[in-house]
C-alpha cells in the first residue's frame, strides 16, 4: 500500500521527502486546466498544470485547438492564393506574414523586386510589428493589472490598421502585396497617414513608457519571473525578442537582410537575462527601431514602379488585356495558377512579429507547392514554456506565458 | 552573446530610491488617467456614426452592369477559379436574340451565387475578372444575417441597381494594374 503510493510520488516527479510525509504530499497535487479557453491565455491552447498549492510542479502543453491545415491546404492552393492562408498565423501582424510568402515565391522564380516595392514593403512590415509589439505589452500591462496602458496604446493600433486599409483595402487579414511587387502603390492619403503617425506615436509610446517601465509594481510582478538563459533559448530555437532578451542580439533583419534592409539604420535592442521585464524592454525598444526606420524609408521612398517587370507572374494592367494578346493569356495563365515555376527549394525567413518567420517552400513545377513548410516562432516558444513556468505561482506563469507572446493561431497554423 | 556590434542594452532592473517607493509611480498613473478623462474621445457611437472607410475597402460584392445597364459578367469562371475560400458558383446561359439590352456578352451568368459565410473579403476575384464585372464596393459592408438563407447571395442581391450605381471614384487612388479605375473609360 505506502509502496504504491510512494510510487505515485516518483511519478510525478515529486521530489523525494522524508518518510513520514509522501503520502499527505501526493494527495495535494492539484491539477490544473489552463486554457483551452481560459480568459488569461489569450487564444485557445492548453496547458495542464501540476499544483502543489500555488506553485506549479510540472506543465504540460497540449496543442492543435485551433489547427487548420494550412501546409496541407497549401498543397493544392496556387502561390497566389497562399497568402490569405499566412494571414491567419500570427493575426497580430499578417503584414509581415504575407511579404514573407512573396518573397519566398520571388525566391524561387527569381524575381528582382524595384527598390520602390521594397520599399513600401519595409514600412507595411514595420508598422507591422509596431502593431504586434503593442498588443504583446499592452497585454502584458492587462495581465499585471494596468489596463490603463493597454487602453491608451490600441488607438494607435487602430491607426495602423487604417493605414493597411488605404494600402490593401482590410485591416486584419489584409492580404497585402503581391508575388513581384505591391498591389498598388502608396497613395498620398496613405503617405499622409504614416507621416502623421511617426509624429504621433512617439508621444504615446512615451507615456505608455511612463506608466510601466519604472514602476515598481510592475517591476516586481515582472523581473526574475519565467527567465531562460541564452543557453538554453538557443537550444530550444528561439528567435526574435525573446532571444534578444536573454542577451543574444540576433536579428534577420541585420544578419540575412532581405528587402534592403542593409539600408537602413537601427539597433538590435538586447536584454539580461531573459526574464519577462527584459522581453517587455526589448519590445518596447524595437518599437522605437521601427519608427526610425519607417522614418527612413518613408523620408527616401524611392521613385519608381512598384512592380517587378515579369508579365508572366504579376498581372498585367486592365488596359492591357483589353487590348493586347499576350497580356490577355499572361492574364487567365496567372488566375489559373499555371504560371511556370522552376523545380527547386527555397527557405527564405523574415523577422516576423516575435521571431524568425520562416517558409520553406518545395516545389515540383506544378502549380501549388509539393510541401510548404512554415517556421513558426510561437511553436518553439511555447515548448519551452512549462520549464520557464515550473517552480513558479500560477500568476507569474501567465505572465510569462504573455510575455512570450504565443499566438494561438501562429502556433497551430 | 554579440553577433553584431549594433546591439544596445535596454533593461536595467536596478531600482533608485525613488523608485522603490510605491507612491511615485501610482501618483504618475494616476495622473496619466486623470489627463485622459480631460482628452478628445477617439471612439464613436457605432450604428450612428459610421467611421470613414478607404477608398480601396474590400467590402460587399457587386456585379457591376456597363453604361447601357447591361450585366458585364460573361461567366467566365475566372473569379470562381481565383477564390481561395472556393465561395463562387455560376451557372451560364446563353443570351437569347432580343437580350442585347440585359447582357453585355454572348454568354451570361443565369445564376451567381457568392457564399458569404465562405467568403474571407481577399479582393481576388476583383482582380482576376477580366470583364471587371465583379467589384468588392468601398462604401458598404456585408451586413449582418440572422436566417440560414440569406446567407448565400444571388443575382439578386449582387447585381448593381440602375437607381444605385456603384462607382470607385477617387482621384488619388492611381488606375493600377490590379485595380482598374471605375471611370468613365472602364465602364
Ligand atoms: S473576396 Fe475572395 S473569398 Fe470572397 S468571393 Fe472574392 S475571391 Fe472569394
Ligand atoms: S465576374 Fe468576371 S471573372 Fe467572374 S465569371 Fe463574371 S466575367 Fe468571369
Amino acid at each position: 500500500m505506502v509502496s504504491d503510493e510512494l510510487d505515485i510520488a516518483t511519478k510525478t516527479n515529486v521530489p523525494a521527502r522524508n518518510d513520514e510525509t509522501p503520502v499527505q504530499y501526493v494527495n495535494e497535487l492539484t491539477t490544473l486546466n489552463l486554457g483551452p479557453t481560459h480568459p488569461a491565455t489569450h487564444g485557445i491552447f492548453q496547458n495542464i498544470l501540476q499544483m502543489d498549492g500555488e506553485k506549479i510542479v510540472s506543465g504540460e502543453q497540449t496543442i492543435g485547438y485551433i489547427h487548420r491545415a494550412f501546409e496541407k491546404i497549401a498543397e493544392r492552393r496556387p502561390f497566389y492564393q497562399i497568402t490569405t492562408l499566412t494571414d491567419r498565423m500570427n493575426y497580430c501582424s499578417s503584414p509581415i506574414n504575407n511579404m514573407g510568402w512573396h518573397m519566398t515565391v520571388e525566391k524561387l522564380l527569381g524575381i528582382e523586386v524595384p527598390k520602390r516595392a521594397q520599399y513600401i514593403r519595409v514600412i507595411m512590415m514595420e508598422l507591422a510589428r509596431i502593431a504586434d509589439h503593442l498588443i504583446c505589452n499592452g497585454i502584458l500591462g492587462v495581465d499585471t493589472g494596468a489596463f490603463t496602458g493597454f487602453l491608451y496604446l490600441f488607438e494607435e493600433r487602430e491607426n495602423i490598421y487604417e493605414i493597411y486599409e488605404e494600402v490593401c483595402g482590410a485591416r486584419l487579414t489584409t492580404n497585402m502585396g503581391r508575388i513581384g511587387g505591391m498591389e498598388r502603390d502608396l497613395s498620398p492619403t496613405a503617405i499622409r497617414k504614416i507621416k502623421e503617425f511617426i509624429q504621433r506615436y512617439p508621444k504615446v509610446l512615451r507615456e505608455f513608457e511612463n506608466l510601466f517601465n519604472r514602476n515598481r509594481i510592475f517591476m516586481d510582478r515582472t523581473v526574475n519571473v519565467g527567465g531562460i538563459s541564452a543557453e538554453r533559448a538557443l537550444s530550444y530555437g528561439f528567435t526574435g525578442p525573446n532571444l534578444r532578451a536573454a542577451g543574444v542580439d540576433y536579428d534577420v533583419r541585420v544578419m540575412n537582410p532581405y528587402s534592403s534592409y542593409e539600408e537602413f539604420e537601427f539597433d538590435i535592442p538586447v536584454g539580461q537575462s531573459g526574464d519577462t521585464y527584459d522581453r517587455f524592454m526589448v519590445r518596447n525598444e524595437e518599437m522605437w527601431q521601427s519608427l526610425r526606420i519607417i522614418e527612413q524609408a518613408i523620408n527616401n521612398l524611392p521613385e519608381g514602379p512598384y512592380y517587378a517587370d515579369a508579365p508572366q507572374y504579376y498581372l498585367p494592367p486592365k488596359q492591357e488585356v483589353y487590348k493586347n494578346m499576350e497580356a490577355l493569356i499572361y492574364h487567365f495563365k496567372i488566375v489559373m495558377g499555371e504560371i511556370d515555376a522552376p523545380v527547386g527549394e527555397v527557405y527564405h525567413a523574415v523577422e516576423g512579429g516575435n521571431g524568425e518567420l520562416g517558409f520553406y517552400l518545395i516545389s515540383d513545377g506544378g502549380r501549388a507547392p509539393y510541401r510548404l513548410h512554415f517556421r513558426r516562432p510561437c511553436f518553439i516558444y511555447y515548448q519551452a514554456f512549462p520549464e520557464m513556468c515550473v517552480g513558479s505561482t500560477l500568476s507569474d506563469a501567465i505572465v510569462t506565458m504573455s510575455s512570450l507572446n504565443v499566438i494561438a493561431g501562429e502556433l497551430d497554423a | 552573446m554579440q553577433l553584431t556590434n549594433r546591439s544596445k542594452q535596454v533593461s536595467n532592473k536596478e531600482m533608485t530610491m525613488a523608485e522603490k517607493m510605491y507612491l511615485p509611480s501610482i501618483v504618475q498613473g494616476l495622473a496619466i488617467t486623470i489627463k485622459h478623462f480631460f482628452m478628445k474621445k477617439p471612439t464613436i457611437q457605432y450604428p450612428e456614426v459610421k467611421r470613414y472607410l478607404g477608398p480601396v475597402f474590400r467590402g460587399h460584392h457587386v456585379l457591376k452592369r456597363d453604361e447601357q445597364g447591361r450585366e458585364r459578367c460573361t461567366a467566365c469562371g475566372l473569379c470562381a477559379v481565383a477564390c481561395p475560400a472556393e465561395a463562387i458558383s455560376m451557372v451560364a446561359a446563353e443570351r437569347k436574340k432580343g437580350e442585347e439590352n440585359l447582357y453585355r456578352e454572348e454568354k451570361y451568368a443565369a445564376v451567381y451565387e457568392i457564399n458569404m459565410l465562405r467568403c474571407i473579403f481577399c479582393g481576388l476575384c476583383e482582380e482576376a475578372c477580366p470583364k471587371q464585372a465583379v467589384y468588392l464596393r468601398h462604401d458598404r459592408m456585408v451586413p449582418v444575417f440572422l436566417e440560414r438563407d440569406d446567407i448565400v447571395y444571388g443575382k439578386d442581391k449582387l447585381v448593381e441597381r440602375l437607381d444605385d450605381r456603384y462607382v470607385r471614384m477617387n482621384s488619388e487612388v492611381k488606375a493600377t494594374p490590379t485595380e482598374p479605375s471605375l471611370t468613365k473609360a472602364a465602364t
